[in-house]
């Protein structure tokens, strides 16, 4: 049974090595549910997440179980999500799934196919109003991908193969 | 089901990067219709089995072509708005012309077979056009569905006036506050200049 927690203020906190950069996200929502939780976020409240600045490389991949090319290239996400520090690199996987669907689909799919990467849910409609402000060249079709590490960043508007997403994060490792 | 309400109450430094994402890249170039281009013509197959071209409409205005599909869950959600905007349109000379760009191999639900199925079972009131081969939705630049195309009839051909969105809410009808098309659509019959042009919107991607 999916526990369904309405208006708290769910908090992630991303702090770096030093402990100096606290970037602090409030959740609208949280799913929870087969031990499984899922912050919920509309734009506003998920836009720091694009500019945490604590030397780590972020890698946000926006997806959707009823994506079919997201789906194909989500274990590669995993396999660099397990393969490097979680010091270095930090995989987040940005489900744009329906809310009325979490539950039904999106939870069943994490817990079948294991994902251990971070995941939130981002629930905001009005794309139009956000899509642009994640990147000026995304025309809101999924797969969509930013690397970034601090104010160096990179959006592609594709599926990738393991080499290939390799070969982009290091260019910023 | 639980509900729970948990206040917290914990100051919080946010100290949020002052950097801004300065240096934003892609490697995909955009293709594709922009405002004010001459949309090419297709002969693409019907769901009743006819070929339809634009060049078929000899009273229209323009049209509302919407590439759309059955499998994607934000097409869906637009359906009943599609249906009504041809309603609301078609006589007045903006038909909805709903072409689906997907392959069906790789999305079998979205087949000529069960387009027919599922234009049946909506009572779809417009042409649902199967864009075999998938030569048209390259040359307009859509990229999922639904992708909107607002089209107005000269003597140049079909100029491109309005590129993107149905509305600002797929979740929500009675959410909406912004209806692209409608207003696009409104001001061409009206004669006036269209206030949003061009729209973003997340939408299932059109494989090839």
């Amino acid at each position: 049974m999916l526990r369904f927690i309405l208006y708290i203020g769910f908090i992630f906190l991303f702090i770096n090595c030093k402990g100096e950069q606290t970037v602090a996200l409030d959740a609208t929502n949280v799913f929870e549910g087969r031990g499984v939780e899922i912050p919920v976020y509309d734009f506003e409240s998920f836009k720091p997440l694009l500019r945490i600045n604590d030397g780590k490389i972020r890698i946000i991949n926006f997806w959707a179980t009823w994506c079919r090319p997201c789906v194909a290239e989500l274990p590669y996400f995993e396999l660099i999500n397990s393969r490097y520090s979680r010091d270095k690199v930090e995989v987040i996987l940005v489900s744009l799934d329906l809310p009325s669907q979490v539950e039904s689909k999106l939870i069943p799919f994490i817990k079948k196919q294991k994902i251990a990467s971070k995941i939130v849910l981002l629930d905001d409609p009005d794309a139009n109003s956000w899509i642009p402000k994640v990147s000026s060249n995304w025309s809101g079709s999924i797969p969509a991908t930013i690397i970034y590490k601090g104010g160096n960043s990179n959006f592609y508007e594709r599926s990738f193969t393991y080499n290939e997403l390799e070969k982009e994060l290091k260019k910023m490792l | 089901m639980k509900t729970l309400k948990i206040l917290v109450a914990v100051a919080f430094v946010i100290a949020i990067s002052a950097f801004a994402i300065d240096k934003v890249s892609s490697n995909k170039t955009t293709k594709g219709y922009l405002i004010g281009d001459v949309a090419v013509d297709f002969k693409l197959k019907n769901i009743d089995d006819s070929v339809v071209s634009l060049a078929d409409y000899s009273d229209a205005k323009g049209f509302i072509i919407i590439f759309t599909c059955n499998h994607c869950p934000y097409s869906v959600a637009y359906e009943d708005r599609i249906i009504a905007l041809n309603t609301l349109y078609k006589e007045k000379g903006y038909p909805v012309v709903a072409i689906n760009p997907n392959n069906s191999k790789d999305y079998p639900e979205d087949s000529f077979e069960n387009m027919k199925i599922r234009a049946k079972n909506k009572g779809f009131t417009f042409p649902y056009l199967f864009d075999d081969g998938q030569h048209i939705y390259p040359q307009y630049g859509a990229t999922k569905t639904p992708h909107v195309y607002v089209l107005q009839k000269t003597e140049k051909g079909n100029i491109v006036r309005y590129i993107g969105a149905i509305d600002n809410n797929y979740k929500n009808v009675s959410a909406v506050t912004k209806k692209y098309v409608e207003d696009a659509v409104n001001a061409l019959l009206n004669g006036e200049k269209i206030l949003i042009e061009t729209t973003k919107a997340i939408g299932c991607s059109i494989k090839v």
